[in-house]
């Protein structure tokens, strides 16, 4: 039988899962889940435990329209919270609802290139260990590279004179990844964009609004899953930060896991589980470096996030920096969101200007 | 002729309109119940405005609540603004000193801290309706008292009943057990503008410092049990101003004059038929419920739609163009 592989979405990741795939799959079909829609959640709503955290009904959405579309081989991680066990629940759900397919679990505490080959060779591929190890290495190179760039965008999008310019310019780059499948290639295609979005025109103000986003990762990095937020933000001409990336979660966050504790200063002397730390280290470094706010953001229901928020609100108070705190889940209101983002607008420009 | 300035606060259960002279002072308000048609509420709220005052032109308006782009619309506002910045506003007109400020209305409730005459911080209700009006006004049904009458039985009550502040379902049957258990109702009610204000501090007012001057407003500082209940908790005197309820529309009336155009406002709007229209865009699954704006005929403006497929205002746009 053809094997269509597919995996659920997260913010633009798709574009270097589904580059890796294809890659080292040459055999099988890959296909992305449907863009996340309004249907994708009221699917992955239903068939979801009801107070389960958001990004769980998510996947869940996603990988019911993928399998609607004929995918048999499905994918998921796995993290340090509930997201643990998402693998092994959702597998269930959709079984019970008379799917076949195959599902690859990817837990965190094994992932190792020797592991994961492994794991490639069963669901069927001819390439080589070594060619296999170089796929690799140019797709975790294009998250980098995408990370860095829209890292960029994020702080410069509010501020840019031609409108969309940047909006056009990110999908073009995006387009133009999936075609690459050489790291001389990726180094060129980098280095042109690169250029190209410095080259943009913007007015940015020396002391423009800077708010930093903090919290949970899929809530974060999943623009659907937060209205938008930092197309919001970025409409009021705000500088927008966030440091929780896909780069950040697979390596700096071991390597410098130490340090991000201490960074996290008198506010914590151990680990809060999954994201909760990064979220108070990254709250006081923001604080220390003079952000005009904090915007601390998570699915209803996250411990980890629950665990931060004492913390974020004791720095709040010593650093003298408001926070605004959202909890999303199916059903959040998208007025309620934007009437709290305009007074925190609004309260930024005044505390600015005193 | 003198200038006047509109200010239109239309919340989810009550909607409420002030004019205000040059020197921020209410000469004509107007409070009545939305009762879910907020076009039909600010036609009314709009002719009952009319008819208070004389020689007067409004030479500006402004919208707040959360029907406030709705109405915007409708009376092409100057201002739109969010209930947040409007309640300082308002209240700092009146309150120069205040440092908090305590809001409970009939679906949400807010906190707003200020220093030094700007909002420093706020908080918001989140996904609960505890601790807000209607709760008060579906428990008092229940009790088959008038909300109005709450505060004034609350106050007489020497042994208030504890009830659980947690949540709503929580209150609502640990408040049918106690009446059941033979706890008296004026105990009750008490107990219940304690729930109130316990669930306000542990919810909305969670981890912030709070200080005096604390200002208590919004419809449910009309209740003396509630004042009553807060002053308690906090061990402080709360001021209650007695246009409490008005300090949203007060403080967009004054953004509204802050903002002022050069152009006469039409009182006469009470003929115009104004209409919203819904559809589902279905040019994606997403299918964006757009909501639709009509004066009379004509189409004012649309809104919605989460891509350019839906965007019905540009599309109209170019097929008049």
């Amino acid at each position: 039988m053809e094997k269509i592989i597919s995996f659920p979405h997260m913010g633009n990741y798709f574009v270097p899962v589904e580059a890796l795939l294809r890659l080292i799959f040459p055999g099988h079909k890959v296909l992305p889940a449907p863009a996340i829609t309004k249907k994708t959640l009221e699917l992955g709503s239903k068939h979801s435990p009801d107070f389960v955290c958001v990004p769980f009904k998510y996947n869940l959405g996603n990988y019911i329209e993928a399998l609607e579309k004929g995918a048999n081989v499905l994918i998921q991680a796995g993290g340090g919270c509930r997201y643990g066990y998402y693998a092994e629940i959702q597998e269930q759900i959709l079984r019970d609802m008379g799917y076949e397919f195959q599902f690859i679990k990817l837990l965190s505490d094994k992932i190792n290139p020797i592991s994961l080959y492994k794991t490639v060779r069963e669901i069927g591929t001819p390439i080589s260990f070594h060619k296999f190890l170089g796929h690799l290495v140019l797709i975790i190179k294009m998250v980098r590279i995408i990370d860095d760039t829209e890292a960029f965008i994020r702080e410069n999008i509010g501020f840019e004179t031609e409108e969309n310019s940047f909006r056009d310019l990110h999908r073009e780059f995006l387009n133009r990844l999936k075609t690459v499948t050489a790291l001389s290639e990726l180094n060129t295609v980098h280095r042109e964009y690169d250029k190209r979005f410095r080259e943009l025109s913007i007015n940015k103000p020396e002391n423009c609004l800077k708010v930093g986003l903090v919290g949970e990762l899929y809530t974060l990095m999943e623009p659907f899953s937060n209205f938008f937020i930092e197309k919001e933000l970025a409409k009021n001409n705000i500088q927008v930060s966030r440091y929780i990336t896909v780069t950040f979660l697979l390596f700096d966050k071991f390597r410098r896991r130490k340090q991000i504790l201490k960074g996290a200063g008198k506010y914590l002397k151990y680990e809060i589980g999954a994201d909760g730390t990064d979220s108070v280290e990254r709250g006081r470094t923001l604080a220390k470096m003079g952000y005009d706010g904090l915007i601390h953001i998570k699915p209803f229901g996250c411990m980890p996030e629950v665990n931060a928020m004492p913390m974020l609100q004791n720095i709040s108070k010593d650093f003298k920096i408001p926070v605004l705190y959202f909890s999303f889940d199916s059903q959040t209101s998208e007025t309620g969101v934007k009437t709290r983002l305009e007074a925190f607008h609004d309260m930024l420009t005044m505390r600015k200007d005193g | 002729m003198k200038t006047g300035y509109l200010g239109l606060d239309i919340g989810s259960i009550s909607t409420k309109g002030v004019i205000i002279n040059e020197e921020n002072k209410i000469i004509a308000e107007k409070y009545i119940w939305t009762e879910g048609n907020p076009i039909e509420a600010v036609k009314t709220i709009i002719c009952d405005l009319k008819n208070q005052i004389d020689d007067i032109a409004i030479a500006s308006v402004g919208t707040t609540g959360s029907a406030r782009k709705l109405i915007g619309v409708m009376l092409g506002a100057d201002v739109v603004k969010n209930e947040i910045t409007a309640h300082a506003i308002g209240t700092l007109s009146v309150f120069p000193d205040v440092k908090t400020i305590f809001e409970i209305g009939g679906q949400d409730s807010k906190i707003i801290l200020i220093e030094n005459g700007i909002v420093v911080d706020y908080a918001m209700n989140t996904l609960c309706a505890a601790g807000t009006g209607s709760f008060l006004s579906s428990q008092a049904q229940r009790l088959g008292v008038e909300v109005e009458e709450f505060g004034d039985i609350a106050l007489q009550s020497k042994n208030p009943t504890k009830i659980a502040a947690r949540c709503t379902v929580f209150a609502e049957s640990d408040l049918v057990h106690k009446a059941q258990i033979g706890h008296k109702k004026e105990d009750i009610i008490a107990g219940l503008c304690m729930a109130v204000v316990n669930n306000y501090l542990n919810n909305v007012g969670k981890g912030k410092n709070i200080k005096p001057p604390i200002v208590f407003q919004g419809g449910v500082s009309k209740n003396a049990g509630v004042i009553k209940a807060f002053e308690d908790a906090t061990k402080e005197t709360i001021a209650v101003d007695k246009n409490s309820h008005l300090m949203g529309c007060l403080g967009v009336a004054i953004l509204a004059k802050k903002h002022k155009k050069d152009h006469v406002f039409d009182f006469d709007i009470s003929d115009i038929s104004f209409e919203t229209r819904g559809h589902e865009c279905k040019k994606c699954p997403n299918n964006c419920e757009i909501i639709c704006f009509y004066k009379g005929d004509t189409l004012i403006d649309a809104w919605g739609n989460r891509c350019e497929n839906g965007n019905v205002m540009e599309k109209t746009m170019q097929a008049t163009v």
